[in-house]
């Protein structure tokens, strides 16, 4: 079977129109703005707020050009081109004006680049030294709206924002969360949760798309590195880390790898030369995700309809999503936990046991593509036996720096392996990292456990609907399974809403809340630097394909065939969904409301009373 | 208020018939030698007025006749706003158009007593003129009213605006029943307007024919007429005056501006803290509805349309129509980059036409007498008449109604009655935050939207401060900065830290900070700011600095090189200080101080002022019995 993703949607514009950029006249396709046309014909407009299709709205002023007939200059990216139109992108007052809107950036900026989490990997730094900007003649109010990180995942520095709006558009317009809006006027404005609260107080879902979006460091992740080299160094400790299916074909960009290089060795050899003692696969435990994941499907499906549609978990953002805007979904979502928690959960049990150490020294570390995996391993239920599961989450980006400190010249290192007894996958664990690739991985299994036969291409059809959003029908026995694949919370919401109002009939949904799956999460490398400016949606396709193209080479394509999996079963666990399963594998949900810091003071005690 | 509905054009002019016979004695020569035997008494109920208690002036009136058992000789009426705020409040006394003003509560029996019942003029409430010092009796005899041509402000201070009899007595709504009743086609209504000239009053000046067209031109599911009431330029109450004085002006070219574009819902979008001009916007649609000219099926036509208001919470922006929108549809006022035009996507992507409060006021007397009279008022750039509002350093506040073309000097000296206290004229500050300072030497500019913005101000809404030199140009900027800052909606970056760092540096300035490069510094941001900013708030912001860059450089350089303020207003530039010759002693200024700045001893002068505790608040000054304290 091929791989169910969705085609990238290529806009059709037959219309060419004829515009004239700096004296030359060019022939660019109807309906892109300024800025686009000037790229096609290699002219970089300099830009910050700039978003492809998610924040087009002309806020930093950096990008202005003279346009004829116009008494002002103009954002390029937001002022659509027509037939004849006359830009000037290089005249004096342009490139002052620039100048000027950068200046004005940086006289509130708190300019500590050498201390800066993205010093070198900034976009302001950069368009700063594109301009040429060499003093800032204004030395006024520098404000200091403080720093805000009470919560697992995100920290929040306002005194380096730019008020861009990017985070705010990725938040309202592809995640749907709404966290973000303009609070104050003048100087003083803000982009932040209503009333300033922490992101933990509203319906953040901690999936990081803000971060990856924002330009400087005002959003980043929470940093675990020093604790973690704290566990390193503790000859005490047990320190055994895991890697996400999806960062063996991102990792390498930090290096300046090419987009969608396959590292998965090289990975293992940082790991190794950092100090871990074990590293481990969280494909493995991917694949005992499927299992899991898979009976609970065909228990419902057979024996409990009225639980259908089963919704997938293993994606910590959608279920905080879920949580929070749709409590009555939350007996629908699977109970299974996600691949690093039965990672985490097992090391501390079966390996423990099995290996002869004492789980209170294991220390578990989780390098994940993901800021919500953060919130995930804080969750108070993530225990087993009274250890916590997952001890540190570390994000791709983190490990890029532990890597750096430690001076490994990653693109050279030889290639090396995982070590037992996470260390053997299957293809259906790996491609967890993508969206569809979880659906993929589930019906594999399905099929062998509901009709004893390994699956041959089954009968799909791809309703393709809209970007991001999948509805089809997949045919196994005498049963069809009606499904739908959703990336990016938005679209989630748009398939529950239409399965909600009876528009659409849904069994099996799975959801990754980051735009393209884990493979665009929030905790991967941002490319802030020169050569990659864009977090367009298009290179995540990129890092997707690298991990089907391998996928299809791997002997094992099926969790079930897993050797590993069955080694666990036979071991520890019996069967999926028995009582062990259960007790280490699942968990349980709780609705955390539209306005979380409502709830925890309640400011309307009469409004609640009468109701 | 009982009213039927209208179904064609016949009823309506009966209605006019019936309610002009009753209104009549105010508009008619009335030969006052004559006894009279019933009288109208309008008075002012605008927010000037009342704010100066004009409701209980007349609260007292029908008291005092309902006693006086008057009742059937003198009738009461609301009426809009005169525009001589500064004498408020005003009663004109019909049929002989007596204009009484500053009418206390202790006046009204005076008034009854002589006036109704003796047909004696109250002498002592009449406008007594600066000029020859004769008292002027009627309206167009006092020297403010000469040189004004009323035709937005056409109703106010002529009917209750509470009452749409008496808008239809006064030829309302007959050019809204003209159109529907003969059928005429947009296209020809929108051609009358373009002949007429007439621009948009809200700043811009916007060829509204144009527009019309334009709005006209796109197709949508749903169409949609704006009307701007978003006043928020400081001093400026022009709209306010229409919508508390003539609302069914505005109602009836919003349904006509509907009729053209094809648009079957309108939106006033007005000030909350313009609570008696909302709730006379919400009579006057009821009213209108239960007359069936809003609603379905308006006389009898076929066409349709309703009317809501939404309430602004007083953001300036919101006056910016993009942000406008936004606000309407209940987000936060922000502007959206243009294009695309609202004409073409506005509210809720809806080609949308929006216009301002005045422009609508002139549409109908315009489609009534026709674009060659509008057109024959005015320059060759600009037609019709503006509303402006007067305020600062002139001895007549208030609101006046001049032909495009008057000069600066008619509206000053004439109208406005010189500057006050007999000073000389420092600078003539036109379209608010936006706008410019003029010098007292260009004072016989004659103004319209191009010779304004030629010389560095712009019309604006039709603000107008005058100052003389008492005034200080860098503190003016700095207010205007100061107000331009605090209302940036922040989502551009020259506008929200721009406008703070011209604010910062004028600060620098008139605490005498400053230094000369400033000014080279100053000049840049402000072209940069005006070159880049997404909306009108950023790209105007600094004209008061430009303007005054231009005209009054001496000034600065004054602040700068002399550190002095000619006009003795910086504070970071005074020092507040007792004269040691005038002293005695008292110890009052030192009881007074609230930062404990004045010391001495109580009966051995002198007393001093610590002047680096001094906080400059001037609480001393007019507390000396001797004026011994001053500001230098």
């Amino acid at each position: 079977m091929e791989n169910i993703r969705e085609q990238k949607e290529h806009k059709i514009v037959e219309e060419k129109i004829t515009i004239t950029i700096d004296g030359r006249d060019y022939k660019v396709p109807k309906g892109i703005c300024v800025l686009e046309a000037a790229q096609m014909v290699n002219i970089e407009i300099p830009n910050l707020c700039y978003l492809k299709d998610i924040n087009e709205v002309g806020t930093c002023r950096v990008c202005v050009v003279e346009i004829e007939g116009s008494r002002t200059l103009q954002a390029a990216c937001v002022y659509p081109v027509r037939e004849g139109l006359n830009i000037r992108t290089n005249t004096a007052r342009v490139r002052r004006a620039r100048k000027t809107a950068v200046k004005l950036l940086l006289s509130e900026h708190h300019r500590e680049c050498t201390t800066c989490k993205r010093n070198l990997n900034c976009e302001l730094q950069n368009v700063a030294d594109n301009l040429g900007i060499r003093n800032i003649p204004f030395t006024g109010e520098r404000k200091d709206d403080m720093f805000y990180d009470n919560n697992p995942a995100i920290e929040r520095d306002y005194n380096k924002c730019i008020n861009c709006r990017r985070c705010m558009a990725i938040c309202n317009k592809i995640q749907e969360c709404y966290v973000y809006s303009p609070l104050n006027r003048g100087l003083n404005t803000l982009i932040s949760p209503a009333f300033k609260k922490d992101l933990n107080e509203v319906t953040c879902i901690t999936c990081g798309q803000c971060v990856i979006a924002c330009p400087t460091a005002s959003l980043t992740e929470k940093e675990h590195i020093q604790e973690v080299w704290n566990a390193i160094s503790d000859p005490d400790k047990h320190v055994v880390v895991q890697t996400a299916p999806s960062i063996q074909v991102t990792m390498g960009e930090p290096f300046g790898m090419p987009i969608g290089s396959f590292v998965a060795g090289k990975l293992v050899a940082a790991l190794k030369r950092i100090g871990f003692d074990r590293v481990f696969a969280t494909d493995v435990t991917a694949d005992l995700t499927i299992m899991e994941e898979t009976s609970e499907l065909i228990e419902r499906l057979l024996h409990f309809p009225e639980k259908l549609p089963l919704l997938s978990s293993c994606c910590p953002g959608w279920v905080k999503f879920a949580e929070h805007f749709y409590p009555e979904f939350l007996p629908h979502l699977s109970t299974t936990k996600s691949p690093h928690e039965m990672c985490g959960a097992l090391s501390k049990t079966w390996y423990a046991k099995k290996y002869g150490i004492d789980p209170g020294k294991i220390v578990n570390v989780g390098i994940m593509p993901c800021t919500a995996k953060k919130y995930e391993a804080a969750r108070p239920e993530m225990e087993s036996d009274g250890y916590r599961n997952v001890d540190y989450i570390l994000t791709t980006r983190e490990l890029s720096r532990m890597i750096r400190e430690v001076g490994l010249d990653f693109p050279n290192l030889p290639d090396e392996e995982y070590d037992e007894p996470f260390d053997q996958y299957s293809g259906a664990g790996m491609i967890f990292g993508a969206t569809g690739g979880l659906f993929e991985a589930v019906l594999r299994t399905a099929h062998k456990l509901l009709t004893g036969e390994e699956m041959p291409v089954p009968g799909y059809e791809d309703n393709h609907v809209e970007s991001g959003l999948k509805f089809g029908k997949v045919t196994l026995a005498d049963k069809t399974l009606r499904i739908a694949i959703a990336h990016g919370t938005g679209n989630a919401k748009k398939a529950l809403e239409r399965f909600k109002n009876g528009e659409q009939k849904i069994d099996y949904m799975e959801v990754m809340a980051c735009p393209g799956g884990c493979v665009g999460g929030g905790g991967q490398p941002i490319l802030g630097s020169r050569d990659h400016k864009y977090i367009s949606l298009d290179y995540r396709h990129n890092r997707a394909d690298a991990l089907f193209n391998i996928e299809r080479g791997k002997k094992i394509r099926r969790s079930h065939e897993n050797p590993r999996i069955k080694q666990i079963y036979e071991e520890f666990l019996g069967e999926p969904l028995s009582a062990i399963s259960k007790k280490y594998l699942h968990t349980s949900y709780i609705p955390r409301g539209q306005h979380p810091y409502l709830e925890q003071e309640p400011l309307y005690k009469g409004y609640n009373e009468i109701n | 208020m009982n009213l039927q509905p209208l179904r064609t054009k016949e009823d309506l002019q009966q209605l006019r018939d019936k309610t002009y016979e009753t209104i009549s004695l105010r508009i008619k020569d009335t030969n006052v030698e004559k006894e009279i035997n019933k009288y109208h008494i309008l008075i002012c109920a605008g927010t000037g007025c009342t704010s100066s208690q004009s409701h209980k002036v007349r609260k007292k009136f029908e008291e005092e006749t309902r006693k006086r058992k008057l009742t059937d000789k003198v009738k009461f009426f609301k009426t809009g706003c005169f525009g001589f705020c500064k004498l408020g409040p005003i009663i004109v006394v019909h049929p002989d158009k007596t204009f009484y003003t500053k009418v206390k509560l202790e006046n009204v029996d005076e008034i009854i007593d002589q006036h109704i019942e003796k047909g004696q003029v109250v002498e002592k409430l009449l406008y007594k003129s600066l000029k020859t010092n004769e008292l002027q009796k009627t309206m167009n005899d006092v020297d403010f009213f000469h040189g004004q041509n009323r035709i937005a402000l056409r109703n106010c201070g002529v009917i209750n605006p509470e009452d749409i009899n008496e808008y239809i007595a006064m030829d309302g709504y007959q050019a809204l029943a003209e159109i529907l009743t003969k059928k005429i086609a947009p296209k020809d209504i929108i051609e009358t307007i373009k002949k007429s000239g007439l621009r948009g009053r809200g700043g811009g000046g916007f060829p509204t024919g144009k527009k019309w067209e334009i709005a006209a031109s796109y197709e949508g599911d749903k169409k949609f007429v704006l009307c701007n009431a978003d006043e928020g330029d400081p001093g400026a109450f022009m709209d306010r005056s229409i919508l508390e004085g003539d609302p069914h002006s505005v109602i009836e070219a919003m349904i006509i501006a509907g009729y053209c574009i094809n648009a079957h819902q309108g939106y006033i979008y007005v000030r909350a803290e313009y609570p008696i001009a909302v709730e006379r916007l919400e009579i006057a649609i009821d009213q209108a509805k239960k007359a069936g000219l809003l609603g379905n099926n308006i006389l009898d036509s076929a066409f349709n349309f309703d009317l809501d208001i939404r309430l602004g919470a007083g953001a300036f922006v919101c006056g910016e129509e993009t942000a406008l929108i936004k606000s309407v549809m209940g987000f936060r006022g922000e502007p959206n980059p243009r294009p695309p035009y609202p004409a073409e996507a506005g509210l809720w992507e809806q080609p949308t036409l929006n216009n301002n409060v005045e422009t609508f006021a002139n549409i109908p007397i315009i489609l009534r007498k026709g674009p060659e009279w509008y057109s024959s008022i005015g320059t060759d750039d600009s037609k019709g008449t503006k509303v402006f509002a007067l305020a600062g350093q002139i001895t007549n506040t208030g609101l006046i109604e001049v032909p495009m073309g008057t000069t600066l000097r008619t509206i000053i000296y004439e109208i406005g009655g010189g500057i006050s206290d007999g000073n000389e004229l420092k600078a003539i500050q036109t379209g608010g935050p936006s706008g410019g300072c003029i010098p007292a030497d260009l004072i016989d500019t004659e103004i319209d939207f191009k010779s304004l913005t030629d010389i560095g101000s712009m019309m604006g809404s039709g603000g107008m401060i005058v100052m003389d030199q008492s005034d200080c140009m860098i503190d003016i900027c700095r207010f205007y900065l100061d107000f331009a800052q605090d209302e940036s909606c922040g989502k551009c970056t020259p506008c929200r830290v721009g406008t703070k760092r011209l604010l910062e540096i004028l600060k620098n300035i008139s605490n005498g900070n400053g230094e000369m490069e400033d000014l080279e510094t100053l000049e840049k941001l402000c072209h940069d700011i005006k070159d880049a900013s997404l909306c009108g708030l950023g790209q105007t912001a600094p004209n008061p600095i430009l303007s005054t860059l231009k005209y009054f450089r001496d000034e600065y350089i004054a602040h700068i090189k002399e550190k002095r303020c000619p006009a003795g207003v910086c504070n970071g530039l005074l020092q507040v200080v007792i004269s040691d010759e005038k002293c005695v002693a008292c110890g009052i200024c030192a009881r007074v101080c609230p930062v404990n700045a004045i010391t001495g001893e109580n009966k051995k002068p002198p007393f001093h002022i610590h002047q680096d505790v001094c906080i400059k608040c001037g609480a001393c000054i007019p507390k000396c019995p001797v004026d011994a304290i001053y500001k230098r």
